[in-house]
């Protein structure tokens, strides 16, 4: 069994691990320091050698989407650190916030040395008071030593911090949404072209990464691309942090190699599911990644390995349920999710993410018809690749695969009614549902 | 309508963003820290501060769940049903809490004291059943330490 490795986690069983004095004494802001003495080329160069990929959901070359920016500035340049960890079963950004703080500054600043910024933005999830707080607390400490604000270490390089905070929206996560939310607007993602490269925040040059990637970089830059890519595999080296929910007997983060086998994870690390029972189906890197089955549990955690089984590395949220598991109220759940969150904007993701859990529940409660199902899929195929964002396949495919893998769940319970009451839509939120609150368009 | 400590964060908070809008959310944070919700009129003097028509600032309020649009009680009890705690019995937790207190979510308190919710993933999933009260992360929880919770809020 290979051992949990820590290097993102080294600090998370750490004391008083979120100061900058133990931060430094574990070796914080080395990787820092060398690099404002390499060239911008050399950084974002050695960080495209390493392979690592973002950590956010779509595992694209960091390196790769730095050297898209602009050469030589003729806007500002933006660096947005996406800290809105929204994707159920996903909860690693929001704990190293909270432990280790200064990490994440670390590499927030060479981020966004690396294209050319001066001014960087970390977008919190507003739910987040902990987290911000040790930031915000953080940052200060960090702007006292010189490795926040101006003259950076004594390098003449001046860069610069500072927290947003969300108020409550799972499609500002969403990369454009972000940005238009940073702008003091509704988290409605914008079409793409133009890229965040050429026309970001405020209309200029903007790169995005998510929190756990920008904290990976510090140490990239100081033990090289090579050491990096001694674990992990060819096409997804290094490790990352694994959350496991659910059905395990220790759920938790797991800092293990790119490729470590899902049984594994779960088994050996995550000490395997209650009462000895069996497993019915594994969601793989967050709610929006196509489900697995008992029978893919061997399949390698990384990007390729996932595509394998027709799924998605995501975030690496592992969601394990036993085979007491309803798949069908998990189901209609993740649906509901989708429906409350869809920011209302595309009609197929709007409509569609509401007509998924009315059908759903109807089902549930056992006054489905057996045509109930193909009209589900219909639903998703007029929602997939007819958005915006991809918040409208990431709605749909969770609905298709859980159909689609544990069909005869769904038959039965459509056959033999349920005797259910009909649970309803969910409880009350006191905030209101987005997709029904109708646009605004007025302009200034 | 916030005092004059307040009113300073404000104007320092505007003062940091290259362009003034951006404060929309910053500032609807800090006059609601201050109180307790967002009403209509809260929302126009958001707008007033920031110079921006008001429907620029209702229309922010209004899209996040974050910002409360109706008075919310003392605790704001934010449960999540979501998948990792729905497989680990929010649903036992949300129950206990309706029945003790007597409300549904949606609802406060006659005395004002709490507010419940149903909440999307708080990424608190490795300590599901998780919730949220006020800002404050709850996890791990049962109807024996949520009894012992509630019993120890001043
Ligand atoms: C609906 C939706 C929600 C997203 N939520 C997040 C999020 O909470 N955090 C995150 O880092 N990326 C999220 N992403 C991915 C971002 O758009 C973006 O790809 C990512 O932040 C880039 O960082 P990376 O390259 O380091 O992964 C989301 C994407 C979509 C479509
Ligand atoms: S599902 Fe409840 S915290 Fe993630």
């Amino acid at each position: 069994m290979a051992e949990q490795i820590r290097i993102i986690s080294k600090n998370f069983e750490v004391p008083n691990a979120e100061t900058i004095d133990v931060f430094i004494e574990r070796g914080g802001y080395e990787g820092l320091k060398k690099a404002l003495r390499l060239t911008v080329e050399e950084v974002v160069e050695v960080v495209k050698a390493s392979g690592l990929r973002g950590r956010g959901g779509a595992g694209f070359p960091t390196g790769v989407k730095w050297s898209f920016m602009p050469k030589e500035p003729k806007k500002p340049h933006y660096l947005c650190c996406n800290a809105d960890e929204g994707e159920p079963g996903t909860f690693k950004d929001r704990k190293i916030i909270e432990t280790d703080p200064h990490s994440l500054i670390e590499g927030i600043i060479i981020g966004a040395y690396a294209i050319r910024s001066k001014l960087a933005f970390v977008y919190v999830r507003g739910e987040f008071g902990l987290g911000y707080r040790r930031l915000s607390a953080a940052l200060e400490e960090a702007r006292a030593r010189g490795f926040v604000g101006q003259n950076l270490d004594g390098t003449g390089h001046d860069i610069d911090i500072i927290l947003y905070r969300g108020a409550g929206a799972y499609i500002c996560g969403e990369e454009t949404a972000l940005m238009e939310s940073l702008e003091g607007k509704r988290g409605y993602p914008r079409p793409k072209p133009p890229f965040p490269a050429g026309y970001g925040v405020y209309g200029c040059p903007t790169t995005v990464n998510n929190v756990e990637t920008l904290c990976t970089v510090p140490h990239i830059i100081k033990h090289g691309a090579d050491w990096y890519r001694s674990m992990g595999t060819k096409a997804s080296p290094g490790t990352t942090l694994f959350g496991v929910s659910g059905h395990v007997n220790r759920p938790g983060l797991y800092e293990l190699p790119l490729g470590t086998p899902l049984r594994e994870i779960i088994y050996e690390h995550a000490g395997g599911v209650p009462g000895g029972r069996k497993i019915k189906g594994v969601i793989p890197g967050g709610s929006s990644t196509p489900i697995l089955t008992a029978e893919m549990l061997d399949t390698p955690m990384d990007h390729d390995g996932l595509r394998t089984v027709s799924s998605l590395f995501g975030t690496g949220a592992i969601i394990v349920m036993d085979e007491t598991t309803d798949i069908v109220a998990v189901t209609r759940r993740i649906a509901e999710f989708y429906h409350h969150e869809s920011c209302g904007q595309c009609t197929p993701c709007r409509e569609g993410s509401g007509w998924i859990p009315q059908i759903l529940r109807r089902i549930e409660a056992g006054q489905g018809r057996m045509e109930d199902l193909d009209l589900l899929l219909s639903i998703c195929a007029n929602m997939e690749g007819r958005t915006i964002c991809p918040f409208g396949d990431a709605a749909a495919w969770p609905i298709r695969y859980n159909i689609s893998r544990f069909r005869a769940d769904f038959e039965e319970r459509i056959r033999r009614g349920s005797g259910l009451p009909d649970p309803g839509p969910v409880p009350g939120v006191l905030g209101g549902r987005r997709a029904d609150l109708i646009p605004v368009q007025v302009s200034a | 309508m916030v005092s004059e400590e307040q009113l300073t964060k404000i104007r320092d908070t505007i003062a940091r963003f290259p362009q003034k809008r951006s404060a929309v959310l910053p500032v609807l944070h800090l006059v609601q820290e201050e109180l307790g919700w967002l009403s209509p009129q809260a929302q126009d003097y958001v707008a007033e501060l920031l110079g921006l028509p008001p429907i620029k600032v209702h229309e922010v309020a209004s899209f996040y769940t974050l910002f409360n649009k109706k008075p919310v009680g003392r605790y704001h009890l934010q449960v999540c049903t979501n998948i990792a705690c729905m497989l680990r019995n929010s649903g036992e937790i949300l129950q206990a809490i309706q029945k003790k207190l007597g409300i549904k979510p949606g609802e406060t308190t006659a005395d004002q004291r709490f507010s419940v919710s149903t909440v999307e993933c708080l990424a608190a999933c490795g300590g599901a059943p998780a919730m949220q009260v006020n800002s404050d992360y709850v996890e791990n929880l049962s109807t024996e330490r949520l009894t012992a919770y509630l019993a120890e809020l001043p």
